[in-house]
């Protein structure tokens, strides 16, 4: 009896490694602090303390785990069929110039045709670059991993190619100080096509918000998302046949599934998840397409997605404390005045991706003993 | 026009494009040989451009530099060991966690050390020039050959030299084989008494150490600057050099050749021909996939490719 509870510890083990893996990521955050000569206890403090200490800072966080639910559940989602989508970057860069096309293209179209049919070009436009490299490792065998990269740079181009050719008029005040854009943009979406901020959702509940808080239903958009891949992955008979060519392409093949089919859809639906990003970024943000080189959206979501363990849930919860992070990392670049870069972030979400397989493996391990002690 | 684009200069510069793309898919070369996909190696070739250019500005010897921008290497190709080896995890992960933190960790210490995302050189690596055989009047074009193959920066030769001692690591010494066999069937190099856990760190620190190597040549000798990401997916490129050059030495450098002229070429047409400069910016990630694709089927990777080593104990 003894034995078997123990055993429950260590399964208990194997969910929590990411909780262990985060922790272990903040003390080398903290060492990091302590070389560079600032005091961790304050980074952590003002960093933790203005993230989720206020509406305000709540507010900011979720607008920011926003994106990262979408390209964190397109991982997860290919990595159930097996596959690594490290394409997230260029399928949100597809998937959001085409839907911020639409919205300023299509502009006497009311909002509830116009809103629609941006969010399904976005996902659409993701989906499609994402059947690029899905149809080449189904049909020739092409490794996704290399493909889906070298279509992060293709997209890259090619959205830089398209905003020039899309690229907003000069304001008049920009005509008038005889200045460029300097980074080139598109002009703005209909209003028709702009998704409500959470403020104003709030408001008519009266519910004080600050107006200026940039979250908005995007967020609710992600959530139904994460939903979404969750019935599909575990509901559906597509969802039976993609884990089982992720579990087993062979054994699948052998049971009569089409891996080839699986894998192309696996991607697309992938894929479009990563362009949902628009939803968020256009839609509800930016109400533009602005030509900025890599954002990281894609590569961040893979962390995402392992420090989620690949489920619509974790994917959500993980994607928040980036968010924390980033935005928290954000505030507490500014109160050091520069002295605590902002990329100290990111080389933490680096940390926390390792530490979270390491741990992984060994949890596995000590699992592995246990059974074979019983 | 055909004279204009093809000169004794586009031929030098196809090879200084490749160089970097060869240095890296080199290091993959060692990695995959042993088992271990190496998927960071942009990260480590970034984070060496970076350490290249920061270590050459602090200690005003670009010697230097270089040989921190190798050890860097050498230390992120440790971490993949130690990941992927010791505790047997995903090696694509470890690689993508490697290239995250590349690019954030750069960026990090570019801010704290010289306040900006951009570092110009403040000195760069000699020009080596061999003696010149006398040609006399001959043809411009094949003079121009030789004055340009005679005068180039230490690296090259370097590269040439690494390339050459390689091959023949890999194929002519008793630890070029025990690598070869630890890649393809570590069971039975187990059963050989070879120590496939120090194999596959050495060959992992070697490939770290190239790209590291590559990453110096790009930001001290192509770019003459740091500036963030400046890798630029070509850890990635260098890798599918290596799949095309069929896990050979000579054939990646023969793939980066062919990348290096696809790169240069479109540099060319950038003044000369219609398409916009987006399309011709495309042409290097085009040929990546394209040459995948030409591959699949005779490019056969090493059997244990990506799998961890298990030792079977009952």
């Amino acid at each position: 009896m003894k034995s078997i509870r123990k055993f429950d510890y260590y399964v208990l083990l194997e969910k929590i490694t990411p909780l262990i893996a985060v922790i272990f990521a903040l003390l080398v955050g903290a060492i990091v602090i302590k070389l560079i000569g600032e005091d961790p206890i304050f980074v952590y403090k003002t960093l933790f303390s203005n993230a989720i200490g206020n509406r305000d800072g709540w507010g900011n966080v979720l607008f920011r785990a926003t994106p990262l639910i979408f390209t964190g559940l397109a991982v997860a989602f290919a990595f159930r069929c097996g596959l690594f989508n490290i394409g997230g970057e260029g399928q949100v860069y597809i998937g959001t110039f085409l839907a911020t096309w639409v919205g300023f293209t299509f502009t006497n179209l009311p909002a509830f045709i116009l809103i629609p049919l941006c969010i399904l070009t976005a996902a659409a436009g993701g989906a499609l670059w994402a059947a690029i490299p899905g149809i080449l490792k189904a049909k020739k065998g092409v490794h996704e991993v290399i493909v889906t990269i070298m279509m992060n740079w293709i997209a890259a181009s090619l959205t830089f190619f398209l905003v020039l050719k899309f690229k907003a008029p000069p304001t008049e005040a920009m005509e008038a100080a005889g200045v460029k854009q300097m980074i080139p943009h598109t002009r703005e979406i209909a209003e028709a096509a702009r998704l409500p901020r959470l403020y104003t959702i709030l408001k008519t509940l009266n519910i004080d918000f600050p107006s200026y808080n940039q979250v908005n239903v995007s967020f609710f958009i992600a959530i139904a998302a994460a939903v979404l891949v969750y019935y599909i992955l575990w509901k559906t008979n597509l969802g039976y046949e993609i884990r089982a060519v992720g579990y087993n392409p062979l054994a699948a093949e052998y049971g009569g599934i089409s891996v080839g089919k699986n894998i192309i859809l696996a991607m697309m639906i992938s894929g479009a998840l990563a362009g949902l990003v628009g939803t968020n970024e256009v839609m509800g943000f930016k109400y533009r397409w602005r030509q900025e080189l890599f954002t990281n959206l894609g590569f961040n979501g893979i962390a995402v997605a392992l420090l989620g363990k690949n489920h619509p849930l974790g994917v959500v919860l993980a994607a928040i404390l980036f968010g924390i992070l980033n935005y928290g990392g954000a505030i507490v670049n500014i109160y050091t005045e520069g002295r605590i870069p902002r990329e100290l972030i990111m080389v933490l979400q680096a940390v926390i991706v390792i530490f979270v397989v390491i741990a992984d493996e060994i949890a596995k391990r000590l699992i592995r003993k246990r059974r074979k002690v019983l | 026009m055909f004279g204009d684009i093809f000169n004794a200069q586009f031929v030098a510069s196809s090879i200084r494009i490749a160089i970097p793309l060869a240095l890296a898919g080199l290091g993959g070369v060692f990695s995959e040989r042993s088992g271990v996909i190496n998927i960071g190696l942009e990260g480590m070739m970034l984070t060496g451009a970076f350490t290249a250019v920061a270590v050459t500005n602090i200690s005003q010897n670009p010697w230097i530099g270089l040989l921190a921008a190798v050890f860097i290497g050498v230390f992120l190709g440790l971490i993949h060991a130690i990941v992927c080896v010791t505790f047997k995890a995903n090696q694509i992960v470890s690689g993508v966690a490697i290239n995250l933190f590349a690019s954030g960790i750069t960026v990090f210490f570019s801010w704290l050390l010289f306040g900006e995302t951009q570092i110009m050189t403040k000195s760069s690596l000699p020009i080596w020039g061999l003696p010149l055989p006398n040609i006399g009047e001959g043809s411009t074009f094949i003079r121009n050959m030789i004055v340009m193959f005679a005068h180039y920066s230490p690296l090259v030769y370097l590269t040439i030299i690494i390339f050459i001692l390689s091959h023949l690591i890999l194929y002519k010494t008793p630890f070029g084989l025990r690598l070869r066999s630890v890649g393809e069937y570590p069971q039975a190099a187990d059963t050989m008494g070879v120590n496939i856990i120090k194999m596959r760190y050495i060959a992992v620190m070697t490939s770290g150490a190239l790209a590291g190597l590559a990453g110096a040549f790009l930001s001290l000798e192509q770019a003459h600057f740091f500036v963030k990401e400046i890798s630029g997916g070509r850890g990635f490129i260098a890798l599918a050099a290596m799949i095309f050059g069929k896990w050979t030495p000579f054939g990646t450098a023969g793939a980066a050749l062919l990348f290096g002229f696809g790169e240069a070429l479109a540099i060319r047409l950038q003044g000369v021909s219609a398409v916009p400069v987006q399309f011709i910016n495309m042409v290097p990630y085009l040929l990546a996939i394209f040459v995948l694709v030409s591959a699949v089927g005779r490019a056969i990777p090493p059997a244990a490719d990506g799998i961890p080593y298990e030792k079977e104990i009952g």
